[in-house]
């Protein structure tokens, strides 16, 4: 197995599974902690951030993240122009996003799948939409 | 009060909490995720929980005793709410939440109104009963016991 060493890999051969980083954007500091121990719960390496700007502001300085799941209501920075800003960078727009919402809204859905997000979950989130979200797509 | 005594009481309050509708499933979701590496998590995210929902309604009944009411802020307080809860499993504060969002989006203000001390009730009961759950929680692992898990 190649060694891990803040290499420019996106999750790709020689990455263990434990390895795996995910950046969660949510300005609920509840729900923060409940994603981060989900992702962690099964077995991802997290970084919790509670706005768009802090997510960017991380993805500028930190490149080794495999993956972002974010809310879609947050204030200033809403998940999607989060979604749009990281599928517009030529640095980021290989990362997966995920969106997570509270609301049931279809429009809302597929605008965000339209724009590039992997998938779209409804809150509250759970251990089985996390590890079939991740099979698919941090193979 | 001896282990098997503790762990009654514990197993009793939880069904009831789940019988009468303050926790729901998700409530077990949370326990999933309480492990090893992970052992308080479930008194960690509720407690945040308390703190958060406690600042939401002292803020909502504030601007509700204004003169002109900021219904649009109001909304936006109780939708905050509303997810926190739904993310712990307090299911009948995400309700009252959800009352009020639906008054709301029709323009029912007297409606709106109405909710706000079923509300601050039910997050008063919520808070109690939560609390006694944990400080069993605590006398059982004092007493050298395990916490008995739901299954559902």
């Amino acid at each position: 197995m190649a060694s891990y060493s803040g290499g420019k890999s996106n999750g790709g051969e020689g990455s263990s599974h434990q390895e795996l980083h995910v950046l969660a954007v949510d300005d609920s500091l509840v729900d923060r902690k409940v994603i981060t121990s989900l992702l962690r719960k099964s077995k991802y390496r997290v970084t919790a951030v509670d706005s768009g700007k802090r997510a960017l502001e991380l993805l500028d300085t930190e490149p080794n993240v495999n993956m972002i799941i974010t809310d879609y209501s947050m204030p200033e920075m809403t998940g999607y122009e989060l979604l749009k800003k990281v599928k517009e960078s030529s640095e980021l727009c290989q990362i997966p996003v995920v969106i997570m919402s509270s609301e049931n809204v279809p429009t809302r859905i597929n605008r965000c799948l339209e724009e590039g997000a992997e998938d779209f979950l409804l809150k509250p989130v759970q251990l089985s939409d996390v590890s079939r979200l991740c099979n698919r797509v941090l193979r | 009060m001896d282990v098997s005594m503790l762990q009654r009481t514990y197993t009793d309050l939880l069904t009831s909490l789940f019988r009468e509708g303050i926790l729901n499933q998700q409530f077990i979701e949370l326990q999933q995720l309480q492990d090893e590496n992970n052992p308080g998590f479930v008194n960690e995210v509720v407690s945040l929980f308390f703190e958060d929902a406690g600042r939401l309604i002292t803020e909502l009944i504030s601007n509700f005793n204004q003169q002109a009411v900021d219904y649009k802020k109001v909304d936006a307080y109780v939708h905050q709410l509303k997810g926190s809860s739904a993310s712990i499993g307090a299911e009948k504060i995400r309700s009252v939440c959800q009352t009020f969002r639906e008054y709301y989006d029709k323009n029912d203000i007297q409606g709106c109104y109405n909710c706000i001390q079923p509300l601050k009730q039910e997050f008063m009961t919520f808070k109690s009963k939560l609390e006694a759950l944990f400080a069993l929680e605590q006398q059982i692992v004092a007493a050298g016991g395990s916490i008995p898990m739901m299954r559902h």
